[in-house]
């Protein structure tokens, strides 16, 4: 992160991130809030850029970017009443007190810290050392995120099922 | 190949879990001939998966095969054996406990085999090492557990899935944002590199340290049901099957625990952060003891009753965990003193549920006021739900009578009397509650003189608890010495 590009580059994704995650927050319209979730989320492929980290930021703008929003844009306009906006509510207040606070130790305990930060390396290929990580020392992780996935699958054929018992 | 050894019992449940799928996709193709033998068949499979998995991790104690797995991702050693046979043996009764419930719905294969990925979820929580890992097997125990609060698909059950679900991955990210500190702070996701580079820590790094201990103690706080992360406990465990609630009051509870225990003991072990974590278990434990008991005096439903006591149990937990953190002797003393209790808790818990899944089907209600006279309608479930109630109270000579005992005194010797005091306090006004449903079993006119009949499969599961719990009572020093040995790990 030495060189003055790279610098410029994460402040401006940096901006770009929190302000559209902010405005998801604010935001009331259920519509705007997720296309403003998108530019969040290709702020922080572009942040996994200037990391080099080339492979992670592809696979945030596929999965992300594209599967992930066009599925919460598709679940918006297939639920009844969804266009209607997000009503006032009583914690609003609280809730922003209490985000300010958080926000406030965070970043004070983040400058006060002593961070075990690791050399940036060149512009180099990562997709083949992330591969060979998943099935060497990362094996039992990746399998049972395999597992993980096998159950929540039955969990959306079991609970999307019509029907309930059997009639005996 | 030792790898895949070590990893066995778990392995085995998963296995399980999809052979029981395809068998019920060869039920489905055998048509209604076989119909008959589909849902005892898939019971006995599910039971001989977990059968098989404490049989292997008794083979791996006979041959010694202990040790890391899968390049440092998990470590079988006493503490996780200790887990497994506590998982895979609730998970076994909870089985049992299910087949009478399950016997008019459709989706008998798929409950068991949730049942089977969320235990082998929990034992990985006990075993692995590596922050990665960790995660995994806390949503692969999470969503598993999800979809069976949700099982039942009616409007309380599916409220409660809801609920579950989104306090659920709230504190998962909250936990996964703790870890991510951790590794922010030394560099990598293994905890015994964590606990190393803590270790030699120069203070430069300790207002993070802080912050990732409380993101860790509120996101797995969540599933240890600790105040101030309990409020999803009442809701969830009544709008739940009550096998179900079983599974999560004692399995999740349990699984919370362990991982805690691995984490802070390993990576957060050292003197300069653990006084802080102990002082906050401290306090967290004595609101939690006292919160849940007074809360749950005024329960009228015997679910969410039972789920505040186990928020009061879990604070009694906690004080182990308070114990823990001043030097070697309350290291093995706190620790062995929290693993005694969830061992005798599992059994107190599960034994107490069953009975209210008996008589509540029966008298279709969970009030308490309902269970007027029960003793009269059938004496033998009645004196069962007594013996529970008073080991959840503490009184001899059930079992969690000696685990108050070991824990108040673990308390007393590491200096925290104050806290023993709160504990002993909250048990006198724990056994109001607790005895009041007694008495109203015992004393009150019954509503109808119709006698309860537990299942076949029900009354086992039942047998196997009580006698477990009296069992463990007048003869603890099995348990007790299984418990010191897992904790002498940290040692």
């Amino acid at each position: 992160m030495e060189d003055t590009g790279s610098i410029v580059a994460f402040w401006l994704l940096a901006a770009l991130t929190l302000g559209s995650a902010l405005a998801v927050v604010l935001i009331r319209d259920l519509i705007r809030a997720v296309v403003l979730l998108i530019t969040s989320f290709l702020g922080v492929a572009g942040l996994y850029i200037t990391l080099s980290a080339d492979f992670v930021a592809v696979v945030q703008v596929l999965i992300y970017v594209g599967a992930i929003s066009v599925l919460m844009l598709f679940a918006i306009m297939l639920t009844p009443r969804a266009g209607r906006n997000n009503a006032e509510t009583f914690f609003r207040i609280p809730g922003i007190l209490l985000a300010g606070l958080m926000a406030f130790t965070i970043s004070l305990v983040s400058l006060d810290t002593d961070w075990a930060v690791v050399e940036r390396g060149g512009f180099e290929e990562t997709a083949s050392a992330i591969g060979e990580a998943l099935l060497d020392k990362y094996v039992l992780p990746f399998e049972l995120a395999a597992v993980l996935l096998l159950v929540a699958m039955l969990g959306a054929i079991l609970l999307v099922h019509p029907e309930g018992t059997d009639e005996e | 190949m030792d790898s895949v050894n070590r990893f066995g019992p778990e392995l085995i449940l998963l296995a399980m879990a999809a052979v029981i799928i395809l068998a019920d996709i060869g039920w489905a193709l055998a048509g209604t001939g076989a119909e008959r033998m589909r849902r005892p068949a898939l019971g006995a499979l599910a039971l001989t998966g977990t059968a098989a998995s404490i049989i292997w991790s008794a083979l791996l104690i006979a041959f010694d095969e202990q040790g890391e797995a899968f390049s440092g991702m998990i470590r079988v050693d006493d503490f996780a054996l200790f887990f497994n046979f506590l998982f895979a043996g609730t998970a076994a009764i909870v089985i049992l406990a299910s087949i009478d419930f399950l016997r008019r719905n459709r989706f008998v294969a798929e409950y068991y085999a949730l049942i089977l990925a969320s235990t082998a979820g929990m034992m990985l929580l006990a075993s692995t090492i590596d922050l990665i890992a960790i995660f995994v097997a806390l949503e692969l125990t999470g969503i598993s557990l999800y979809i069976l609060v949700a099982f039942m698909k009616d409007g309380r059950s599916s409220e409660a899935g809801l609920k579950y679900l989104l306090l659920g991955a709230i504190s998962s990210a909250v936990a996964l944002y703790g870890m991510a500190y951790l590794f922010g702070i030394t560099g990598s996701t293994s905890l015994d590199e964590i606990g190393l580079v803590v270790s030699e820590a120069n203070g430069e790094t300790r207002s993070a340290l802080v912050l990732a201990m409380v993101f860790l103690i509120a996101g797995f706080g969540f599933k240890m049901a600790i105040v101030p992360f309990q409020m999803w406990v009442p809701d969830v465990y009544e709008g739940a099957p009550t096998p179900v609630t079983a599974f999560l009051s004692v399995g999740s509870k349990a699984a919370g625990f362990a991982v805690v225990m691995r984490i802070f003991l390993t990576a957060l072990g050292d003197g300069s952060i653990s006084s802080d974590w102990a002082t906050v278990f401290a306090i967290l434990a004595a609101i939690s003891m006292s919160l849940g008991n007074i809360t749950a005096l005024v329960q009228g439903n015997i679910k969410r009753m039972l789920g505040y006591s186990s928020i009061a149990q879990a604070g009694t937990f906690l004080i182990g965990l308070a114990v823990v953190a001043a030097a070697d002797p309350q290291l093995l003393l706190g620790t062995s003193a929290v693993l005694f209790f969830l061992g005798t808790y599992a059994f107190t818990n599960l034994g107490a549920f069953i009975a209210v899944i008996a008589i509540s089907s029966k008298i279709g209600s969970d009030q308490i006021a309902d269970y007027a006279g029960v003793a009269k309608r059938s004496p033998l479930l009645a004196l069962g739900l007594t013996i529970c109630l008073l080991s959840l109270t503490g009184i001899p000579p059930t079992a969690g009578f000696i685990a108050k005992v070991y824990v108040f005194n673990a308390a007393v010797q590491a200096d925290l009397v104050w806290l023993a005091i709160v504990g002993v306090l909250n048990s006198v006004v724990a056994a109001y509650y607790y005895l009041r449903v007694v008495l109203n079993m015992y004393t009150a006119e019954p509503a109808s003189e119709e006698s309860i009949q537990p299942g076949y499969y029900l009354g086992l599961a039942m047998v196997v608890a009580v006698v477990g719990l009296l069992v463990i009572g007048i003869f603890p020093s099995p348990l007790l010495e299984a418990s010191e040995a897992a904790a002498r790990v940290f040692g």
